[in-house]
């Protein structure tokens, strides 16, 4: 008894350090992360905080660069190109790298990208300016109805995730209203506050900056958002709508599986460190965890309930 | 004064050094065409973390601006802006500098850039959260007349040949639009290619409008590239300075119209030098002195860019909304750094705030003593540098400074194919400025005309969007005025002949006995 317990121990020890070296193996030289948006974005923002983990964690240094275009898909196209060797990932985004190549061709498709990791979303929120004469979602949705059209959401982009969540929410409580289309998140935030537009589709990380100069209606994620605490989601009010811009990492298709699996277990490392999930937290952030292993069954899903979407927008080639 | 408490805060020794430092790095950055500020700022961030915040501010502010400065040494000396911002520093920068002013030019840049640059501190430092509130005013309508305005430059650019001028602005608003619009998502114009899905890039067509022309006509004829000033001594600093107090109305005015327009989200430092350039132009007592090296040009233009640093951190630091990319880079540092952005900064994190304040401040003034010496010694050696030596070393920075846009090479294909037309076309008497005019306001244009249009649409009122608001129309009058300003200064200047004519007839008659 006593002897197999200290055999297992020792198994077990010999496993475990085994596992570690070979986590040491990878990362031994700097990683290049490519985010396919400018910087300050979102995306940037998420990396920045990612950063000083993955160094804190491997004593590699991550080093991020951009290359924006055409809504990443300058990024995206080249990808399988580089070389697949663990050390050179980048950022993908949801609902980008579906509905891009379901709406044009746009040099790649989305099965030709390894997703490795989704690590958090930020979920999509209608906001209102503070002086706004639409107290809850309710007023909002009565106006509608009874003004058809007249009611104009700003958003970031066409066929964006926030043109996306603006397509769901006419869906889903029968209304029509009017989507502006801005170049980001910023303008369409100062489209809002300005009386511009009535409302907007945007982000909890966006509304947050603006404190009290903006009310959140509601947001789409399936628990309240900790930075939001006595805003309602879409859920409580009875829209089934949960979900945002996802943003994860891929890596080149010629990387080999177990490489693609580090990659993944590092990542996953990073958003397990507290203080990083305290950062993302306090940023209107909602961590995820979707490893390498999930992929598969969470991409499925993600695009069957983006494909209903894109065939009520239009966009479908097919 | 309770702020000046942070301006010891801010006078460290450690402080003073990283904003020397940001200052140059910001300088040599700006000057080389193709590395932009947003670039130099995003690559060090990373190491302002482990700093305290307001250091790290104070260095990512003092590139910034810096950055901003440097783009007029290239615009003046080689007739290729450095940065966006200083398109329109060309106009007369490298006029004066051809006909032997180049050192006053650099000198006038460096007085109108540091001047521009207080102007937008103190209005951050004093006005900030008031003056968040014009980019709120500013919605899609008044962006779209915004870049009319812009565009009405064109017909000041072309005096004599107005019509090539506008096929220029043509040709660069079709090549702002090609890539997949913002709205909509349309492909417009790839010609089935992946490389120009993400449109064409501003700085690569800008190093390949101006650049590579200028370049081959460098290969093309023998004349030497800038005349040695015949006293080529000093830095003609008195000079300067005298001719600066006497256009201090159009130095403040541009200073303020920099600012303003630093606070509106989407434009930045290229619009901003081109609208304060054009109102020089029209309140000068001799606009057909603008484009031919006119010291006023410059000192509009290097004092507006300036001014749009200060002004774009306002909506930054109050709104929470980048006034240009740079800013956009610096609010995602102020964010990992755990520092919540809003309305409420100036008051809960006053300290950081007005210390950096008094960074950039003192980093615009270190640029005077600093943009001397380095533009002295940038003029010196471009002068002296043999033609057979400049030419490879300014083509080898063309191509690396549109390869690190994206890092890729299809910014460079794009720069040398833009390049070689830009050549053909400069041969036939057209202008790279109204084709790089098109490109840089195509865009705003496009985007503010089709919101405008469809906000309209949903409230049954696409007209009054256009023509029924108040900031909207003041922008059109100014538009109006500075396009047919050549129009009625004739109109004027012929019924003022007609009637000096009248009273010497009548003078005459009276004469007669």
């Amino acid at each position: 008894m006593k002897l197999t317990t200290i055999l297992a121990g020792a198994a077990m020890a010999l496993g475990l350090s085994a596992m570690s070296a070979g986590a040491q193996d990878y990362p031994n030289k700097p990683v290049n992360y490519i985010i396919p948006f400018n910087a300050g974005g979102e995306s940037d923002i998420a990396a920045r905080l990612q950063q000083p983990v993955f160094e804190k964690l491997t004593g590699q240094s991550m080093v991020v660069q951009y290359l924006e275009g055409a809504g990443g898909a300058q990024a995206w196209s080249q990808l399988n190109g580089m070389e697949g060797d663990g050390y050179t990932i980048m950022g993908t985004n949801l609902p980008h790298i579906i509905m891009q190549p379901m709406a044009q061709d746009v040099g790649y498709a989305t099965e030709d990208l390894t997703n490795v990791y989704f690590f958090h979303y930020t979920p999509d929120a209608i906001i209102v300016p503070a002086d706004s004469q639409f107290k809850t979602l309710e007023d909002l949705v009565t106006y509608a109805k009874e003004n058809p059209g007249l009611v104009t959401f700003s958003g970031s982009g066409t066929n964006s995730a926030n043109h996306v969540a603006k397509e769901t929410f006419d869906r889903l409580a029968g209304v029509a209203t009017t989507y502006i289309p801005f170049s980001g998140t910023s303008p369409a935030t100062t489209a809002v506050l300005g009386n511009q537009v009535q409302a907007g589709f945007s982000y909890t990380t966006a509304a947050l900056n603006q404190g009290d100069a903006v009310r959140v209606l509601a947001v789409a994620a399936d628990e309240r958002v900790p930075s939001f605490p006595d805003v309602p989601t879409f859920k409580e009010l009875g829209y089934d709508m949960s979900g945002g811009a996802y943003r994860g990492v891929a890596v080149p298709n010629s990387t080999p599986e177990d490489v693609r699996q580090q990659v993944s277990d590092l990542i996953g490392k990073i958003n397990a460190d507290p203080e990083f999930i305290q950062k993302m937290k306090d940023g209107g952030f909602v961590v995820i965890d979707v490893p390498y292993g999930e992929m598969e069954a969470f991409m499925a899903e993600r695009k069957a309930e983006y494909e209903e979407t894109a065939k009520q927008m239009g966009i479908a080639k097919n | 004064m309770d702020k000046l408490v942070y301006l010891a805060e801010a006078l460290t020794p450690m402080n003073l050094v990283l904003a020397f430092v940001g200052v140059v790095a910001g300088i040599v950055i700006g000057a080389l065409p193709g590395l932009s500020a947003t670039m130099a700022v995003a690559v060090l961030v990373p190491f302002t973390f482990t700093m305290d915040p307001a250091s790290g501010l104070i260095v990512l502010g003092a590139i910034y601006t810096g950055a901003i400065y440097g783009g007029s040494y290239s615009a003046i000396l080689v007739n290729t802006p450095g940065t966006p911002s200083a398109i329109a520093t060309t106009f007369d920068g490298f006029p004066m500098a051809k006909r032997g002013d180049g050192a006053l030019a650099v000198s006038l840049a460096t007085l109108a850039s540091v001047t521009g640059g207080l102007v937008g501190a103190l209005l951050l430092m004093f006005l900030a959260p008031p003056l968040a509130q014009v980019a709120l005013a500013f919605g899609p309508p008044e962006y779209f007349w915004l870049a009319v305005f812009g565009l009405t430059l064109i017909s000041a650019l072309s005096v004599g040949n107005l019509l090539k001028g506008l096929i220029g602005a043509c040709l660069g608003l079709l090549l702002s639009m090609v890539g997949i619009a913002v709205i909509g998502a349309d492909v417009r114009f790839t010609m089935g290619s992946q490389v120009l899905l993400g449109g064409i890039n501003i700085v690569a067509g800008l190093i390949g409008l101006y650049c590579i022309p200028v370049l081959i006509d460098l290969v093309a004829t023998r004349d030497p590239h800038l005349r040695v000033a015949a006293e080529s001594g000093g830095f003609r600093l008195k000079e300067a300075f005298a001719i600066t107090m006497k256009e201090k109305v159009n130095l403040i005015r541009s200073s303020l119209i920099g600012t303003i327009v630093g606070i509106l989200p989407g434009a930045g430092g290229s619009v901003a030098s081109l609208v304060s350039y054009s109102e020089a132009r029209r309140s000068s007592k001799h606009p057909e002195r603008y484009g031919t090296g006119e010291p006023g040009g410059i000192i509009a233009t290097e004092s507006a860019n300036n001014a749009t640093v200060g002004g774009g951190f306002i909506p930054t630091l109050v709104l929470g909304i980048p006034g240009t990319p740079p800013d956009a880079v610096i609010l995602g540092a102020l964010l990992v750094q755990g520092i919540r952005i809003g309305p409420t900064l100036f008051t809960t994190q006053g300290s950081i705030v007005y210390t950096f304040i008094f960074g950039l401040i003192i980093g615009t003034l270190i640029m005077l003593p600093v943009g001397l010496l380095i533009g002295r010694y940038a003029y010196k050696s471009i002068v002296a540098i043999p033609k057979s030596a400049l030419v490879p070393t300014i083509a080898f920075m063309t191509v690396v400074g549109s390869f690190a846009i994206h890092n890729n090479l299809n910014d460079v294909a794009v720069m040398l194919g833009l390049g070689i037309v830009g050549w053909l076309l400069n041969r036939n008497g057209y202008a790279p400025s109204p084709i790089v005019l098109g490109l840089v306001l195509g865009q705003i244009a496009e985007q503010g005309f089709v919101q405008s249009y469809l906000i309209g649409n949903a409230q049954g009122n696409v007209l009054g969007m256009f023509f029924g608001r108040p900031i909207s129309m003041a922008i059109v009058a100014f538009a109006a005025l500075t396009l047919f300003y050549p129009l009625i200064a004739s109109a004027i200047g012929a019924r003022r002949a007609r009637k000096s004519h009248a009273d010497i007839t009548v003078e005459s008659r009276d004469g007669q006995p």
